[in-house]
């Protein structure tokens, strides 16, 4: 098997601008997103996905601009999500310059919105983002959680990411919001729980606060690829240097 | 000027295969087109193609359809993804569809697993069985960007194969076509190359 694992930087974006706060607090400004764009796609990156953070709508014809400025400039794939709610929005991402379109509350609030939009654009260009917290009573199950984390919707993740990729989704990007933020790694036993259920890729998510992070989000996750955005923004370790301690540990990366 | 014409039949965003052309582009005019004038103009055809199959071929008018095989019969021409497998006989997806049967070769269904994940997401090696031009400057089993769920496991014009939970073709060349089943306008530097490459291919 050569499919390589890939690492995915991800810019969360306010406003036009790069930010990555811990737990939606503390945001701190990390720049202009397609200078960091284009740095990560010199030192490697395999994808970039990009998340509009922005609450309001009234940012949206920024983030088109943005989303246009950073296709023209890097050829590796571009993921765009934040906000996604009608197939008008999927349609401009996609004319923007994106290449997948990343739904998440849209999704829980209305499951047929994947299939529509899987039919329409295909599976390729859909992501399903799955945001999970563990549940009250639980050390094993976790359920969704939308609104940052804050409205606990009740809905199994393992469930959910079944049904999901029965209705077309492409890819789920999984993440931890018990974990994001906190640099204390992926919470492995949720990624290698929806990895061992599903036929479609898992991107591992939340947490991650150094390399070895990455390497047990594939090797002990299952995850066909790993997303970080602090470690990166900040310079802690490049690109490079997260490939290179990746392939060290036997795990195929593109060089 | 050398025209190149990136045809747009309705289906997908063109936008990253014109701009990937431009970026290594000297003196070339790239236009991204659905008018039959325009592309019997063209010097070269990109043929690009996202999404089901069916839909793809569906979105042909029969006057579009019939300018784009008799050009495509004649000039350098580069075939992408779902526009790859448009060249092959049939795809089995959608139910079965006829294609334009132009390169020799089946679609079929990549087998899902939990090791192997559906769609076959990212970048993957590229080995060379034959030599060509448009291969000039790429390493064998180079790294490119695919994602597609369907592939074509044999052809009598295979150029070159990938491997994921099987083998499969990933480049195909006949006389004037070069059809690849990744996205060179995804597979950065490579992908790049390729581009290149195709725009000084001369036959």
């Amino acid at each position: 098997m050569t499919l390589a694992k890939r690492i995915i930087p991800c810019l969360d974006v306010d406003k036009g601008r790069v930010v990555k706060g811990v737990n939606f607090l503390n945001i701190r400004d990390a720049g202009d997103p397609i200078e960091i764009a284009k740095r990560y796609d010199d030192e490697g990156a395999d994808e970039i996905t990009m998340l509009d953070i922005t609450a309001s709508h009234e940012t949206r014809d920024t983030t088109y601009k943005t989303v246009e400025n950073i296709a023209s400039q890097v050829f590796i794939p571009l993921t765009v999500g934040g906000g996604v709610r009608k197939i008008e929005d999927i349609k401009k991402l996609l004319r923007s310059g994106a290449d997948k379109v990343s739904i998440n509350t849209a999704a829980v609030e209305n499951p047929d919105f994947v299939k529509e939009a899987a039919d329409k654009f295909g599976s390729q260009c859909i992501v399903v983002a799955v945001d999970a917290k563990l549940k009250e009573d639980s050390s094993s199950s976790w359920e969704v959680v939308t609104y940052g984390g804050r409205n606990r919707t009740g809905i199994d993740v393992q469930e959910w990411t079944t049904q999901v990729a029965d209705y077309g989704a492409g890819e789920i990007l999984l993440t931890s919001m018990d974990r994001d933020g906190t640099k204390e790694g992926f919470d492995n036993e949720l990624v290698f729980q929806v990895s061992s259920s599903i036929d479609i890729p898992v991107i591992a998510s939340g947490g991650v606060g150094n390399l070895q992070h990455l390497i047990d989000g594939i090797q002990i996750g299952g995850a066909e690829a790993v997303l970080a955005a602090s470690i990166f923004h900040f310079s802690e370790f490049t690109i490079q240097e997260a490939k290179d301690a990746m392939k060290d540990s036997g795990i195929v990366v593109r060089a | 000027m050398t025209q190149v014409v990136v045809i747009d039949y309705g289906m997908g965003n063109l936008h990253s295969v014109s701009k990937a052309i431009q970026a290594v582009s000297s003196s070339e005019s790239i236009v991204i087109s659905s008018n039959t004038d325009v592309i019997k103009a063209a010097d070269k055809i990109v043929f690009p193609g996202v999404g089901a199959i069916k839909d793809c071929m569906e979105a042909f008018s029969v006057d579009l359809r019939e300018t784009v095989l008799e050009e495509i019969d004649k000039k350098p021409t580069l075939a992408i993804c779902v526009g790859m497998q448009m060249l092959l006989k049939s795809s089995e997806e959608n139910g079965g569809v006829d294609c334009f049967d132009i390169l020799d070769g089946k679609v079929t269904k990549i087998n899902a697993s939990k090791e192997i994940k559906v769609p076959h997401m990212g970048w993957n090696r590229v080995k060379f069985l034959k030599e060509h031009d448009l291969l000039e400057n790429i390493p064998d089993s180079s790294f490119f960007y695919f994602v597609h769920s369907y592939c074509c496991s044999s052809s009598e014009d295979a150029l070159t194969e990938t491997t994921h939970g099987e083998s499969f073709i990933s480049c195909l060349a006949k006389d004037n076509i070069f059809a690849v089943q990744f996205h060179p306008e995804k597979s950065q530097d490579m992908g790049l190359e390729l581009y290149r490459n195709f725009l000084n291919w001369n036959i």
